[in-house]
Parts: structure tokens; sequence; C-alpha cells
């Protein structure tokens, strides 16, 4: 049984499409990543999850259990990680775990907390106030929270958004963790780096839909090939090659003062200039191909 | 899974409470002086200047059971008008509790008691500090915090709607002159309503604060059978607004 499935899924807010014949199936066990750019999405799909967001068509299922009818008793099993920090900030750390642990009908309240404040690493903060904890440190029992009843099934919305390096990594590995515990995960980010790491497989969302899945890898070597050649040179010469590649079949995207022209492997007749910077193609060269490259 | 679990308004009422906890002395001190600072301003000034007796009860001790229901409005819909709004606009409190296996119903009707829980409970103050002023105590004021646990339900029901209605906190300014301001004036606490002209008076019967502060009296000073009625009209005022609460919550919360 798939701990998620999603059947042509339809969400609009007024005239915009934000959620547009999403069909999803996450099975048991895996980690999959929900990779797109702001406006893909992602987060009303995880609302849609959560009962939240009621849908104008289309079907829900998590965890067996048929959405929005059936959302209370899957979402008893299912564990929620907010891109917003939403810690009660005055109470202390083992209450903020402790109401979460009531909210899930956790019969052993103080077993629960101790567990969280380990997975935290946060017992001898037990009785400090959230507000004197650190960026990470909240970042952390926001992620225990989500994990007090042990849930079949997590979704991390956008987890480390916002966060620095260190933080980041330190949640990585609470997540690796997780995964390695065979819990299912859902993760939404726009994240390309997180989404390489963490996801065993990764579907890329934009303008509501799934337009690609598959694991990393098989997206790399399908979309983008092996090898990314960076250019680096005046706008002039960049418009140029661009068209030359474009001309061989390559596909061309703006990596910031530079374009990266993907599946370099292929170029012929002195395309790619001798300095350029060739690579190995990456999930961003995919991402950016496949959602386009204007931000929204 | 059914409706209204008692595990789930306890969980969410658990919360309250972990965050009372942290600020229940502020809230607790101005609840203790503010009908002190009143009984001393209207009670000992108007009473030992211009008003002796009303309705044969010492000034002071009229204003001391009235400012019961002044107790209760400012600790039921105040917290309920801007706790919502903040708990749904800037702490996001609503979307990580409705994660869990609680609904709109289940959420509504936990702040709703928690509110009326504690303004039963601070309702009383004044009650408690007019017997410094002479009041006697009597059999009937035991039920004075029940009286007032139902009337801030429908206080805390009215607040909660208001805040999933505005767009901006500082429409809450609206809402107190509007109706707050006025039901407070015109429930009977520092004046009987019988002395305002008589359209007037109709408005004040369907205010729940004048209900209230008859009931207070009552329980210090004796009962009417009338007031049966009153109790049975701040019940259903409560049911009222617990649905619409939710009805309008759920239209807040739920996309």
């Amino acid at each position: 049984m798939a701990a998620i499935e999603l059947s042509g899924v339809v969400k609009h807010f007024g005239p915009i499409a934000a959620v547009d014949g999403l069909d999803l199936e996450v099975p048991e066990g895996i980690c999959l990543g929900l990779l797109g750019p702001n406006g893909a999405g992602k987060s009303t799909t995880m609302r849609l999850l959560t009962g939240q967001a009621i849908p104008d068509s289309g079907e829900l299922r998590v965890l067996g259990h048929e959405l929005p009818g059936d959302s209370k008793a899957a979402r008893l099993e299912m564990g929620v990680v907010p891109q917003l920090d939403n810690l009660d900030v005055d109470v202390t750390v083992e209450d903020n775990l402790a109401v979460y642990a009531r909210l899930y009908r956790v019969k052993d309240v103080g077993a629960a907390v101790d567990r969280c404040l380990d997975l935290a690493r946060l017992r001898d903060r037990r009785r400090d106030a959230v507000d004197e904890l650190s960026g990470g440190m909240r970042r952390r029992l926001l992620l225990a929270r989500g994990l007090v009843h042990e849930p079949r099934l997590v979704l991390l919305d956008e987890p480390t958004v916002g966060l620095d390096p260190q933080i980041r990594t330190e949640l990585w590995t609470l997540i690796g963790e997780l995964k390695s515990r065979g819990t299912t995960i859902l993760m939404s980010t726009h994240y390309i780096e997180e989404a390489e790491r963490l996801a065993d497989e990764v579907a890329v969302m934009t303008h509501g839909r799934v337009i690609s899945r598959g694991r990393p890898a098989d997206l790399i070597a399908e979309h983008a090939g092996r090898q990314t050649a960076e250019v680096y040179a005046p706008p002039q010469r960049l418009a140029e090659l661009r068209a030359s590649a474009e001309q061989q079949g390559l596909r061309v995207r703006p990596a910031g003062p530079a374009i990266a022209i993907v599946g370099s492997e292929r170029a012929e007749n002195g395309v790619i200039p001798e300095d350029a910077v060739v690579r190995a193609a990456t999930l961003e060269d995919v991402f950016v191909l496949l959602t386009g490259e204007a931000a929204e | 899974m059914r409706r209204l679990e008692p595990a789930a308004i306890a969980g969410v009422m658990s919360r309250e409470v972990a965050n009372f906890r942290t600020y229940w002395k502020g809230t607790t001190f101005s609840s203790v002086l503010e009908p002190i600072v009143y009984l001393l301003a209207f009670g000992l000034g108007l009473g030992a200047t211009l008003v002796d007796e009303v309705e044969g009860v010492p000034y002071i001790q009229f204003v001391g059971t009235g400012m019961v229901a002044t107790a209760v409005i400012f600790s039921s819909a105040l917290p309920a008008m801007f706790g919502t709004f903040v708990k749904h606009r800037f702490q996001n409190t609503y979307e990580a509790i409705l994660a869990a296996p609680v609904d709109i119903e289940e959420l509504v009707t936990a702040e709703m008691l928690w509110i009326a829980l504690r303004s039963g409970i601070y309702g009383c103050v004044p009650l408690l500090v007019t017997f410094a002023f002479g009041l006697a105590p009597a059999w009937g004021m035991l039920l004075v915090p029940f009286f007032c646990f139902v009337t801030a339900l429908g206080f805390a029901g009215f607040g909660i709607t208001m805040a999933a209605t505005v767009d901006k906190i500082d429409q809450f300014n609206y809402v107190t002159a509007l109706c707050i301001t006025p039901l407070f004036l015109v429930a009977g606490t520092f004046f009987p309503i019988s002395g305002l002209p008589q359209g007037v008076q109709l408005v004040a019967q369907i205010n729940p604060l004048h209900q209230l502060v008859e009931l207070v009296r009552g329980g210090a000073f004796g009962f009417e059978a009338v007031d049966i009625a009153r109790f049975a009209f701040l019940v259903a005022v409560a049911l009222l607004t617990w649905r619409i609460a939710i009805s309008r919550m759920g239209a807040r919360l739920i996309d």
C-alpha cells in the first residue's frame, strides 16, 4: 500500500490553480523530495494532505484514509514539520513537546517527551523557555515535536528554509536517522542539495503538477546528460555561444554571470571554449531546465 | 474518529494552561486591581458625593456586584479577539494544532472553554473585593462563577468570531467601539437601566452583560423567577456564538 496517493487533485485559489491535476504516489518507507520553485504548489499539497485545504476535485488517500473525510484519522498517524517555526516561545521545551504528545493521544507523555528531548539533543535544556534556545535548537525541537507520536509518515515542509549551513547539516543528520528507521517521508523543498542528499526519489513540481519523477541520478542522466560546461564571458560572447550550442540541440541555461551548457559531452566543433569550467551534471541543471529560468 | 473528542479538547486546553503559567501573574494582578480601582472611583467617589443607595442597596455594593459583568467581558471577549487573531495570524499556532488530529470544532470548543474557565474565576474577584465594602455573603453567590462561566462562553464565541472575521488587528477598534463599550455601558453596572429611555431599555434586555448583572445581584440580594429566563438566555447566546465561531474559524483556517 502506498502511504500517499493523490489522483487528479485540483485546488484553485480564485482564478489561480495552485494544484492542477496532481498525481502523486509515495510508497511506504521512502523519502520523496517534492522539488519545485516558489509557487509550484508544494505548500498547498502539504495543506491538502493535512486537511487544511479541501480539493476542488480529485482523490486523496493517506495511510489508507480517504481525505478530507477521514483526515483526522490520517493525521493521528502522520507527523508534520512546518516551514515556519510555530513553537510556543514562552513555554518550556518539555511543555511544548508534552502538549503535542497529548494532542496526538500519546499514552505515556513523559516517555515520549524524554525520547524527543534525546532526539533533539535538548535534554539539558528541557526546562528552558523556547525563546532562550538558538535557531538550530529551535529547529531540532520543531522536528522532534512532529515525531512525538512516532508517526508512520512525516511531512517536512521546507525543513531547512532560511537556515545557515551548520544548522541545515544538523537537520539533515536527524532526517537521515528518521529515514534509516523506515519512516515514510514527503519533503517539500526548493533546495536542490537537500533533495539530492536526502531523497530516494525526487518529484519535480511546477504549476501545480509533477512534471518529472525518479531517482536523482536517473533524472540527471535523463534530462541533463553527464556533463555541464559553465562559460564565463562578456554578454555578447555568451549570446553567441548560446546560439551555437542551441543550434547543435544542446540546452543552455543562465548560471548567474555565466551560461551553463547542459549535456556538453555531446558538443561538437569547439562550441565549448577551452576556458569553460566543465563539471558533472547536477540536479540543479535538471531543475532549471524543467521548471524554467524565470523566478516567480 | 468521532466529533468533539475530550482528548483533543483537553490537548488544546493543555497548551493554553502551559502558556498561562508564563503570564498568570500579570493577568491576575490586573484582574484584581481593576475592580478595586473602579470600586474606589465609582463606589466611594460617587457613593460618597452623589448617590447613597440604588434600589435599596448601598451604591458601592450595587457597583461591586455589577462589576462582575465588567470583569467577565474584559477577561473573555478581549482575549478571545486578540488571542485568537495573534495565534492565527502571527504565531501560526492553529496551523500546528490542526496538523494534529484536532478539528475546528474541537479547537474552538477548547478555546472557548479555557477562556470561560478563566473568566469564571476572574469574574468573582469584584464580588470578593466588595465583601471588604460591607457586602454580606449569601448562598446564591456560589452560583456566580457558574453564571460568569456561561456568559464568558458567549463572549469568547463572539471574540473568536470577530477574530475570524477581521483582516487586520486594528479593526478590533471598531468592534470595541461599536459592541464592547455599548454593552459595557448599558449593562446596569453603574446605574439601573430603568432610568434609560424605553428603547435603550429594550436593547439592554438582549445584552448578555445586563442579564449577568441581574443574576449576580440575584445571587447577592435574592433571586426572582425571571432569573431562570435570564440564565436560559445566556445559555442560548453561548450556543449560538459557539456555532458561529466554529463556522467562521472553519472558513478562515481551512482553504
